[in-house]
């Protein structure tokens, strides 16, 4: 293999491997506090919605579970993301390394965490007498893949805008949030007003990722339409977030 | 002698002065055609018209105040940042010498701070392992080598910095002002080992405000004030118009 691709490979592993060791180092739960925010998050809504406001719908909790943890994999990378070549500063400013790899790392670990917290889907599929698919042996590498490049792409633009307009750390999280509520999550897209089905659906990027997750996990199908949708957006924000990341990178080590 | 492993070539470097980020992104909303003017006017010239050649083997030496733009050099012999104008060529494999504790991470234990930061300087996962022992031993770190880094003294950083740094197998070294934390015994070591390397042909570039070391260890220095080359040449007669 090509010296190059093998180093970045082990680039990208060394540095994932150390945000994985990092992250949960001198607590002790570690593994659970990835899986206790969403489950959290899941609690709150299910208070909300179905106890107090009573939403007619079959299976609440385990509906929103399923939506939950593919968002929060995908928030937590876009969160984390404004900072990312802000706090690795003193390598960006001697080491002439693909800075693209600290990103990735990133997206990565919060991938494998995604990952780890399948089976407490599962679990609760078991419990509302439901169990998981065949379809989920090509299912979950295929959303897998687009989510990857969605969220890659837009942690690389983020990351690298931000070095210049720092603002945007606070837009990315405020961005975040209206972005949750405008995603078919905490409630079903059958029950959008018409109207806005078509916005919420197809506008946001996120819409069709998040559906088609909640879908393969609740009963194992794959909207083909949905896939295809949140594929291409995930192709067209990979392709700004690089063209944007290559376009400033050269000036990171100057505004460092 | 061999070939040039450096060559800087009229290198002009210039950085816009961002300052009109400061207002955020309100300020640039409301005052776009004067933020594009102040982006397109203010720069602020950090190195003019740069020239030299540093050869395999060779150990170069700058000196300068602060801000002079030796830092500057050294970013673009690393490849980190770009001339505004003139070319720089550089052949080989490099590596930076990082500020203390740059690339390594507090909560990884020595032992783990290595591999992360052997790969992130080049090396592949299989040359780091092999290299392992070696750089340990070097370190002279004992039984901290299993601890967090956290828990290091400036001195016992600039070891395991160090220790990794001279295993690499570079062509070219790159040295920013490190070897001051050290004790006595660990810089002797260090500079053992950069006269080592010498002998290796690896070309050195040393950034110090220790003359006594520079003298020791740099065939040439180059004296860089207001921006540009005040004087290259030989170490004891640009010492001297320096310290004069």
């Amino acid at each position: 293999m090509n010296f190059k691709i093998r180093h970045y490979i082990d680039l990208i592993t060394v540095l994932t491997h150390k945000e994985m060791k990092v992250r949960y180092k001198s607590t002790f739960l570690g593994y659970v506090w990835s899986i206790a925010h969403p489950l959290a998050f899941a609690f709150v809504f299910f208070m909300a919605f179905k106890v107090v406001m009573r939403i007619q719908m079959e299976g609440y909790a385990v509906f929103l579970i399923a939506g939950l943890f593919p968002w929060q994999w995908f928030s937590n990378s876009i969160n984390a993301s404004p900072t990312i070549f802000l706090h690795n500063s003193s390598l960006i400013k001697k080491v002439n390394l693909p800075r693209n790899a600290l990103p990735l790392a990133t997206v990565l670990q919060d991938s494998i965490h995604f990952l780890l917290a399948i089976p407490v889907i599962v679990l609760f599929l078991f419990i509302y007498h439901k169990s998981p698919s065949f379809s989920w042996l090509y299912g979950i590498p295929l959303l897998l893949c687009i989510q990857l490049l969605m969220t890659y792409g837009l942690c690389l633009m983020i990351a690298s805008i931000n070095l210049f307009v720092r603002d945007l750390e606070r837009l990315a999280g405020i961005g975040i949030n209206l972005l949750f509520y405008f995603t078919p999550i905490i409630y079903p897209e059958t029950m959008i007003p018409a109207r806005y089905k078509t916005l919420v659906l197809f506008v946001n990027p996120l819409s069709s990722l998040m559906v088609s997750w909640r879908n393969l996990f609740l009963d194992g199908s794959l909207p083909v339409l949905l896939v295809f949708v949140s594929f291409i957006y995930s192709l067209f924000i990979l392709i700004v977030g690089y063209a944007i990341y290559t376009k400033l990178s050269w000036k990171f080590a100057e505004v460092l | 002698m061999s070939s040039p492993i450096i060559v800087f070539d009229h290198v002009r470097k210039s950085y816009p002065l961002y300052q009109h980020m400061k207002g955020g992104t309100k300020h640039l909303l409301f005052h776009l055609p004067n933020v594009w003017r102040s982006i397109k006017n203010s720069t602020y010239e950090v190195l003019k018209d740069v020239s030299f050649e540093v050869k395999t083997g060779e150990a170069l030496g700058i000196i300068g105040r602060n801000g002079a733009g030796k830092s500057t050099i050294l970013g673009l012999i690393a490849g980190v940042l770009k001339p505004s104008s003139g070319k720089i060529v550089v052949t080989g494999r490099i590596s930076p010498l990082l500020e203390l504790g740059a690339g390594f991470h507090p909560e990884l234990t020595g032992r783990e701070n290595i591999i992360l930061n052997g790969i992130i300087l080049g090396l592949t996962k299989t040359e780091i392992i092999k290299k392992l022992d070696e750089i340990i031993e070097f370190s002279e770190l004992g039984e901290f080598i299993e601890q967090p880094i956290r828990v290091y003294s400036s001195g016992m950083l600039a070891r395991l910095g160090f220790s990794v740094v001279a295993h690499l197998n570079p062509d070219i070294l790159l040295i920013d002002e490190i070897l001051a934390v050290g004790d006595l015994e660990f810089q002797k070591k260090c500079i053992d080992k950069m006269i080592g390397f010498k002998k290796n042909r690896v070309a050195i570039i040393f950034v110090s405000h220790s003359i006594s070391d520079i003298v020791r260890i740099c065939d040439r220095v180059l004296w860089i004030e207001n921006h540009t080359i005040k004087i290259l040449g030989e170490p004891p007669d640009v010492v001297k118009s320096y310290t004069s």
